[in-house]
């Protein structure tokens, strides 16, 4: 069943790390008038700054551009958001998204970010390539508090 | 700025706020300015004031578990909240017995 949109939004802003917290403050805030859970809103936040973290780490690895989020909320109380890179792309996602697999790992990263995303929502998925750039697509439900 | 303080051989180092890439950062090259010049026989790293954490955070303690194994010392996560946890748990750190 298709479902009504409720709301929506897209933001974009520069590959900067201090960005990181900015895109997961202005997600919640889009998720907020949903009355999500405390954990609800943690599990978002989280999965936002592994995304946006990527594009910045990976995408842009030495070059820098532009990140684009774009935000949906339909009728069933379910979170959309798609998070896009337009950097360097991903040459096997399969592999890239087992756990503890990172391209990095001289830089500390523990390659856990895709293994986050997906135990913090109910979907995740990615298109991506090489050259192009990468899109991650989150989708989480909220369980409606407005009783 | 960091707060750390010093005694027994032990370096507690008190981590504040939010845990990313971007603060992550700064956070590592302050604790290992602290352990290089102190030379600890223990690093502990102190989550009782952390309020976000993303896997950043884990590769923090990873590192700073090879740099204490370089500077022939251990390191010990304390106080963490329990919905950090989580993270944790995905990562291999439970096995080095690093977190209290
Ligand atoms: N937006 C992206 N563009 C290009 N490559 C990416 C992108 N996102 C992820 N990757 C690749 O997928 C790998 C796994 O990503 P994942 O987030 O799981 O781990 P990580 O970023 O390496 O480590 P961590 O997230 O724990 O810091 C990365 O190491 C990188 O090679
Ligand atoms: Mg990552």
């Amino acid at each position: 069943m298709k479902r009504a949109i409720k709301n929506e939004m897209s933001l974009s802003f520069p590959s900067k790390s201090c960005n990181e917290a900015f895109a997961r403050s202005a997600v919640a805030a889009f998720v907020m008038n949903l009355d999500p859970t405390i954990s609800e809103l943690s599990d978002i936040k989280t999965a936002v700054s592994e995304a946006v973290t990527n594009c910045i780490v990976h995408g842009y690895r030495r070059s820098s551009g532009t990140i684009y989020i774009k935000g949906r909320i339909t009728d069933d109380n379910k979170v959309t958001l798609k998070i896009r890179d337009k950097g360097c792309g991903i040459e096997d996602v399969k592999k890239a998204m087992e756990p503890l697999y990172t391209s990095a790992p001289e830089e500390e990263r523990a390659g856990l970010g895709f293994a986050v995303m997906q135990s913090f929502c109910d979907k995740v998925r990615v298109k991506s390539a090489v050259g192009k750039g990468t899109t991650v697509t989150l989708e989480k439900m909220i369980s409606s508090n407005d009783d | 700025m960091l707060k750390t303080d010093y005694k027994n051989n032990t370096l507690t180092a008190y981590i504040e706020g939010e845990i990313d890439h971007d603060s992550a950062v700064k956070i590592r090259t302050q604790v290992d300015g602290a352990a290089q010049s102190l030379r600890p026989r223990l690093l502990c790293l102190d989550f009782s004031n952390v309020s976000f954490m993303d896997s950043s955070g884990v590769g923090l303690v990873m590192g700073r578990y090879r740099q204490m194994k370089l500077l022939g010392g251990s390191l010990r996560v304390i106080n963490i909240p329990d919905r950090l946890y989580r993270i944790f748990a995905m990562s291999g750190l439970e096995g080095l017995g690093v977190l209290r």
